[in-house]
């Protein structure tokens, strides 16, 4: 989450409410261990959530292939 | 030419004579500038200095970072000291600029750097001390910025030599990686660099003959609010809270103590910066005994009891006096007390002001500081600043207050929301008497006080280019 770029539009809590919830001023809160990892049933709402974000605030970080 | 064996290290020249030292002074106390290359790097990785710009990390683990990286480095020197309560960067720069020069030249060839560039406020002094300089393998370039408050947190230095606009950004990459003009960049503080021309100079067992081994050296303070002197002083690291503050445990309201011995537990060599008034109020308290108070003892026999310090910075914590007086200051110290030593301010609270409004004027300016990028920051520090304002004037907004410092912090591409939090947060803790009195409707008379710690007004006006 790019904390400049974000605007507060909120998509990314209506795709993703399981992991992104918003404050009082509409700007994403993300669930604790989303920096860490989305668990995988819900890797398909995130791409979603990420690609719907009209700032492009929002990026899916894909481990590494070793 | 004289090694600084106890004392002042950065402001000796100051303290022994009241004058700024021009190049030629500065070459008399502390020798010409040693040759050195890469080897630095490891003299100040066995100082264990660490950065005097707030954050305390290891200086010579940064060189070492920053020269690592694949292109060519360049060093910034930040002396845009943005804490409207600390004056120690500016001391420095004033009194004795030619350490930082040597500072930012000896660090600039140990990791290669081919540009070297100082930044202050408009209007600084230091240019005279630019224009002496000769012969140096590294140029040095003056930056001017505008004296904002988050316009010297790293990332919105950078952007400023990149961009003009002395906004922060988004980090990674951090400016060690990726800085000015896209190169490995080393930010150090002007305090920093000035102790990296003496690590250069006398070597790292040297450096460490003052303060503690896990914090060597000295470091500047800025002393203010209720202080028996103001202003910028120079203490090894590792000095208790109250002898920084040039106090005594006291039986308070005790002439007969008051008129007794001079002070034993306060660091005589203290030296006052430029801003220090010439006439120093010579300290008659006194009386190490009874223990019951801590206060600062004035010249003509008045005594101010202390209630708390400010330590760190705006976006710092209060502690508690006199719980907090022995508390020695050092990083892991102020660190365990659930502080943070940062820049070395220090404002002390006198009892009969009011914690809660003191604490609202500060956060109504750190909100007005805010660079407005991020929601969490531009809209929580306002509501915050409400909250606590509310509660001041004996509203109930204080479990509002409470839910909002738990979700605003971390939340901001800076530490600027984290800073505006982590001081309503202490003051909750620190005034929790207070809490309790105002949130049932009864305000202390502290809160229709005139203010006791100064607070500018917001720098909203001078944009950020």
């Amino acid at each position: 989450m790019n904390p400049i770029a974000c605007h507060a539009h909120g998509l990314c809590a209506e795709l993703l409410p399981e992991l992104i919830d918003l404050d009082e001023w509409g700007y994403p809160i993300l669930a604790d261990g989303v920096r860490g990892a989305v668990p995988a049933p819900l890797v398909d709402q995130a791409r979603a959530a990420v690609s719907a974000c009209p700032t492009l605030a929002l990026r899916l970080q894909y481990p590494k292939r070793i | 030419m004289t090694r600084p064996a106890s004392g002042p290290r950065l402001l000796a020249g100051w303290a022994e004579t009241r004058q700024v030292a021009d190049s030629a002074a500065h070459v008399d106390r502390y020798g010409p500038l040693p040759v050195l290359g890469a080897e630095l790097i490891g003299m100040v990785r066995a100082a264990g200095l660490l950065g005097r710009g707030g954050a305390w990390f290891p200086t010579g683990a940064k060189l070492a970072a920053v020269a690592a990286g694949r292109r060519t480095p360049v060093v910034v020197a930040n002396g845009a000291e943005g804490e409207p309560a600390s004056d120690k960067d500016k001391a420095l720069l004033t009194v004795a600029p030619h350490l930082v020069v040597d500072g930012m030249v000896l660090a600039a060839v140990a990791i290669g750097a081919d540009e070297a560039i100082l930044c202050v406020h408009r209007g600084s002094a230091v240019r005279a001390a630019i224009a002496q300089r000769h012969g140096d393998p590294v140029a040095i370039r003056l930056v001017e910025m505008p004296a904002r408050f988050v316009a010297s947190e790293e990332s919105a230095l950078v952007n400023f030599l990149n961009t003009g606009e002395a906004r922060p950004t988004e980090t990674p990459p951090r400016p060690y990686e990726r800085g000015v003009r896209g190169r490995p960049t080393l930010v150090d503080n002007v305090e920093t660099l000035a102790n990296v021309a003496l690590i250069g100079r006398y070597g790292a067992d040297w450096f460490r003959t003052a303060g503690t081994p896990e914090a060597p050296g000295t470091m500047l303070v800025t002393v203010g609010g209720v202080a028996v002197r103001p202003g910028v002083r120079e203490i090894p690291l590792g000095t208790t809270l109250s002898a920084a503050l040039g106090y005594q445990r006291q039986v308070v309201h005790s002439p007969a103590v008051m008129a007794g011995a001079p002070p034993q537990d306060r660091i005589d060599w203290n030296s006052g910066g430029p801003r220090e008034p010439a006439d120093e109020r010579s300290n008659s308290g006194g009386g190490n005994g009874a223990a019951d108070s801590v206060g600062a003892v004035f010249g003509h026999g008045v005594t101010e009891p202390v209630s708390a310090v400010l330590v760190g910075g705006f976006g710092g914590n209060w502690l508690p006096l006199p719980a907090a007086a022995d508390l020695p200051l050092t990083p892991g110290a102020l660190a365990a007390a659930g502080g943070a030593l940062g820049v070395g301010m220090l404002l002390a609270l006198p009892a009969r002001a009011c914690g809660l409004a003191e604490t609202a004027r500060i956060l109504r300016y750190l909100a007005g500081e805010s660079a407005m990028q991020c929601g969490p920051c531009m809209f929580g520090l306002a509501a915050i600043v409400d909250d606590v304002e509310g509660l001041t004037y004996g509203r109930p907004t204080v479990e509002r207050l409470r839910y909002r410092l738990g979700m605003v912090g971390g939340r901001g591409a800076c530490a600027h929301p984290d800073g505006a939090v982590r001081l309503a947060a202490s003051a909750l803790t620190v005034f929790a008497d207070d809490v309790r009195a105002h949130a049932s409707g009864r305000p202390c008379a502290g809160a229709r006080m005139a203010p006791v710690i100064r607070v500018p007004a917001s720098g909203m006006g001078l944009g950020w280019r």
